[in-house]
């Protein structure tokens, strides 16, 4: 088990957010985790990446319990946020975001492999590397991040709300990429999504998430067939 | 050079020294503070206790008056790791307050009277004085200026500016924001302390009314007027507001309508200081760059 979350609560001072969620991602597997706005998704994703300290649960990441370690420390254990609405670093040039992300990882060699790797994925990146990131579109501001997190080689990728603010032919062309990197790449990654539809395209697994509590959980082709959820999530 | 252009000089590239090591807390790292003439005064009162009380030489006593301000600096740094913009301002300049305060009343440091006889700094048997002694302070400036650049170059530098455009994008990117927070402090502070030594060794007498708030806003309107995260913006700025004065001397009496109007000014067309992005003198200059290749 890569990813081990037990009965997790987050509360933001006397509001709780998430009332005790249990899930699990395995070594390989594309998970998403859906619902509506204000579910908790987020709040998930950022205490299991260390930026919102959870009230109280268990979160092992290979078997270890890493719910009390800082952020910048799980960083290096190989987990890796792209975050809602991209937040690149604006003043910094698109190289230098990318740089971050190797940060604290000393090996040359292999880091000209991984750029030369990410610069064929997102060649636009290559393009604007001198410019500032802030002269980027939205678009391309999401796939920096993307490259960003994934510089490093990261065990765990954790997605948050990647398809918020693009248009619909770029979200298509993310979650390709998404599922090109697990399917070819092995990556396992934890997808956080309003877009219900397109995320239990492209996961294997699924957890839905209402006000706080998962309501559903399994493979995500029977639930797309589940007239539950797609009544309730899907619209359809 | 006339002994008044040397006067002026010498207070001119003491105080970059001290802008720019502001510089790094403030344009690099994107701490603000509003207290660093506390660290001036740290310097120049280590310096002088060291030289004075303690005998050594200015530079037997210099790698101490570093230490000991960077010390310092890392111990009032601290608040910063909790605390942020307004709330940190606030609290660095409660840090002046205090800082000149201990200076004022704790008889040893000379209380309302200061500290005086601190000797010159001594060179190859010279006794440095005059341009002798604003070649010295160039030189630490020069090697101040160095010092930055090489910290901009470097990955501290890269992991500051990312803590700056965003704390918590860069501790999920394995950046510390503890570990970079306090080393903006530490060289920062150092380099006031330097900046202190010299002032110290240049007045050979100093009181803690040197070291108040206003100085404070005074770097800080250095560093803004010349371009915050710009290796040659603190420079200018001290540049600048080191000769206004100067030239306006027929105008004292408007000397402070003349600044704010100079910030005003400022904030309304070049809010990024005067070398900073968007500035006059980068368009002009990128233009010339651009010419050139053409």
């Amino acid at each position: 088990m890569l990813l081990d979350v037990q009965d997790l609560h987050i509360a933001y001072r006397d509001i709780e957010a998430v009332h005790g969620a249990s899930f699990s991602v395995e070594e390989g597997e594309l998970v998403s985790i859906i619902g509506a706005n204000g579910a908790g998704k987020s709040s998930i994703l950022n205490s299991l990446m260390g930026l919102v300290p959870p009230r109280s649960g268990i979160i092992r990441f290979r078997g270890e319990d890493i719910s009390r370690i800082p952020s910048h420390v799980r960083a290096r254990m190989g987990i890796r946020i792209v975050p809602e609405r991209a937040r690149v670093f604006p003043r910094l040039t698109v190289r230098e975001n990318l740089r971050i992300g190797l940060y604290g990882i000393h090996e040359p060699a292999k880091e000209k492999e991984r750029l030369a790797w990410l610069y064929e994925l997102f060649p636009i990146l290559e393009e604007r590397g001198s410019q500032d990131a802030v002269t980027l579109s939205g678009g391309e501001q999401q796939q920096l991040a993307i490259a960003r997190a994934l510089v490093s080689d990261p065990k765990l990728l954790l997605v948050d709300e990647v398809s918020m603010g693009l248009m619909p032919k770029l979200v298509d062309q993310v979650f390709e990429v998404l599922q090109h990197l697990n399917r070819e790449r092995g990556l396992t990654i934890l997808l956080v999504e309003q877009n219900a539809l397109a995320s239990l395209e492209i996961s294997s697994r699924c957890y839905v998430l209402e006000t706080g509590r998962i309501q559903f959980e399994g493979a995500s082709g029977v639930m797309r067939d589940d007239p539950r959820i797609r009544e309730a999530y899907l619209g359809l | 050079m006339s002994d008044y252009t040397i006067t002026i000089g010498t207070f001119i590239a003491i105080q970059a020294i001290v802008a720019c090591g502001l510089n790094v807390i403030v344009g690099y790292a994107g701490q603000i503070s509003l207290g660093h003439a506390a660290f001036f005064g740290i310097g120049a009162y280590s310096s002088a206790l060291l030289t004075t009380a303690g005998g050594l030489s200015f530079w037997s006593a210099l790698p101490l008056v570093l230490f000991i301000t960077g010390f310092i600096g890392l111990v009032l740094g601290l608040p910063s790791l909790r605390l942020k913009e307004d709330f940190l301002a606030i609290t660095t300049i409660g840090i002046n307050f205090i800082v000149v305060s201990v200076f004022l009343y704790v008889p040893f440091f000379g209380g309302a009277l200061g500290i005086g006889g601190i000797p010159r700094v001594i060179l190859f048997g010279e006794r440095l004085r005059g341009t002798p002694f604003l070649f010295l302070c160039l030189a630490f400036l020069a090697a101040v200026q160095l010092a930055s650049w090489l910290f901009t170059r470097s990955w501290s530098g890269l992991a500051c500016f990312a803590l700056r455009e965003d704390e918590s994008a860069a501790s999920s990117m394995g950046v510390s924001p503890v570990r970079f927070k306090l080393a903006a402090f530490i060289l920062g502070t150092a380099m006031a302390g330097l900046g202190g030594a010299l002032y110290a060794h240049f007045m050979r007498f100093i009181s803690a009314t040197d070291f108040g708030f206003p100085m404070s806003v005074m770097i800080l309107s250095m560093v803004v007027l010349g371009g915050m995260g710009t290796l040659w913006g603190p420079v200018l700025g001290a540049l600048v507001l080191g000769m206004l004065p100067e030239v306006f001397r027929p105008l004292t009496e408007y000397r402070m309508f003349l600044y704010a109007a100079l910030l005003l000014l400022m904030i309304r067309f070049q809010p990024g200081g005067l070398l900073g992005e968007s500035s006059f003198a980068r368009q002009i200059f990128s233009r010339l760059k651009g010419g050139n290749q053409e």
